[in-house]
């Protein structure tokens, strides 16, 4: 099981693998956003939470379309349907690997680029313990869509589609809990719900993903 | 490992291409499978690897002691030779990649790239995957595509030692590869005349109900 895990990260890091991008693409939203709205701090501080959030959402899905895509066009989801490994198994083992190559650096690095939106410091843990619990949904979910539209030629602005909806929840709740936080408020409710969200993602979606795939298979 | 089916229907897409295909093959035995393009060799053969579920009929084994070969090799190209290797030796629990790197001579390559490796080289290292499997039947479709006479015989070597482990295998192929327990069936007899309509609602599927 760790074979397929450390192959997908050596995929992703190596040429060509899109790691980085979801980071690059990240960096330049926030970057752009003061262009948009003003220099005015005030306005950015009180807005950061949610760009921040919408863009490690919208970073995440860059990379969503190359979870099953690649290794099925190659002959390799064929090769992983037929191994002793469980399909289960390996969907999520690549939401794994792909949140550890769009998540996880995405989470390190939101703190930094908050500093660009002029985000209030008290914030700034709020907003690594909101995306820390939160992005493992985003890979769950993702993964889900990716299997769904595995196989069907420019699918990944399909995905997109599909899945964007069903980030709303995480969004909502990881926001919430940034904006609170930086406001002073508790926020344990938000981030409860949020680790709810992703528990229940992380234990069912991988059946889900599953069944997707070998309806696409076939 | 011998192995058959009964009575046998399996179905590609939406259209059933086959029906009542019934054999059995002996351990240490090879079939040969024998039609024209589009006869449904391809369709058998997921079947069999368990990748399309039978519509009717039984298969007398159990589909995880099957390895399948497909037409596409199923490299990553960014990884070395021996890293693809040593990928699939970890999926199926092999340790040692030596002996298909031996049986298909692919110790010079080992540190090569999959994307610099010719077409001929790529199918060498995709069918020396096989011998990582530890699996008794190998199901293998158009094995020898893009190999020269050379690399045919190696692999006809690797079959006949499969089969002398008392593994069996079947494969659609069209060149004679010499192998000495070759059964040849020509499935184009059990082409399905009764073809489904496609139904564009996915939920009439009954796969899905």
């Amino acid at each position: 099981m760790i074979a397929l895990l450390r192959r997908d990260i050596k995929l992703a890091i190596r040429a060509g693998g899109g790691f980085g991008l979801g980071l690059a693409f990240f960096l330049i939203l926030v970057v752009l956003v003061p262009f948009g709205v003003g220099p005015n701090s005030d306005i950015l501080a009180r807005i950061a939470p949610g760009i921040l959030w919408v863009g490690a959402l919208l970073s995440c899905l860059l990379s969503l379309d190359r979870i099953f895509q690649l290794d099925y066009e190659d002959g390799t989801l064929d090769l992983l349907a037929t191994a002793p490994l469980p399909l289960e198994a390996a969907a999520s083992l690549k939401a794994l690997s792909h949140w550890l190559t769009t998540g996880l650096p995405l989470t390190v690095a939101a703190p930094f680029l908050g500093v660009l939106l002029s985000m209030p410091s008290e914030a700034t843990l709020w907003l690594v313990i909101s995306l820390a619990l939160g992005t493992p949904a985003l890979s769950m979910l993702g993964t889900f869509g990716a299997a769904l539209t595995v196989g069907l030629k420019r699918g990944g602005l399909l995905v997109s589609l599909l899945v964007l909806p069903l980030y709303m929840p995480t969004l909502i709740f990881g926001a919430e809990a940034v904006r609170r936080g930086a406001e002073g408020l508790p926020t344990s409710s938000a981030l409860l719900f949020l680790a709810a969200i992703t528990a229940g993602c992380t234990a069912l979606l991988p059946f889900a993903s599953a069944a997707a795939l070998r309806m696409n298979l076939r | 490992m011998k192995f058959g089916v009964e009575n046998l229907s399996c179905r590609r897409g939406d259209v059933t291409v086959l029906t009542g295909v019934s054999f059995d093959v002996a351990a240490g035995e090879a079939l040969i499978l024998r039609a024209p393009n589009g006869a449904g060799k391809t369709t058998l053969l997921r079947c069999l690897a368990g990748l399309t579920p039978p519509v009717s009929g039984r298969v007398k084994f159990s589909t995880d002691d099957v390895a399948y070969a497909a037409h596409a090799d199923g490299l990553k190209s960014q990884l070395s030779v021996e890293e693809n290797l040593q990928f699939w030796a970890d999926i199926f629990g092999t340790r040692d990649i030596m002996p298909a790197v031996v049986a298909f001579e692919l110790a010079d390559l080992l540190t090569r790239r999959a994307q610099d490796l010719s077409a001929g080289q790529k199918r060498r290292l995709s069918l020396s995957r096989l011998m990582l499997t530890g699996r008794m039947i190998w199901a293998l479709d158009e094995p020898t595509v893009s190999l020269d006479a050379e690399n045919v015989a190696r692999f006809s070597a690797a079959v006949i030692g499969h089969l002398a482990q008392g593994g069996s295998a079947i494969m659609a192929t069209h060149i004679d590869l010499g192998l000495p327990s070759a059964r040849t069936l020509d499935i184009s007899p059990f082409r399905a005349i009764l073809q489904d309509t496609p139904s564009d609602d996915p939920f009439l599927d009954e796969a899905l109900q």
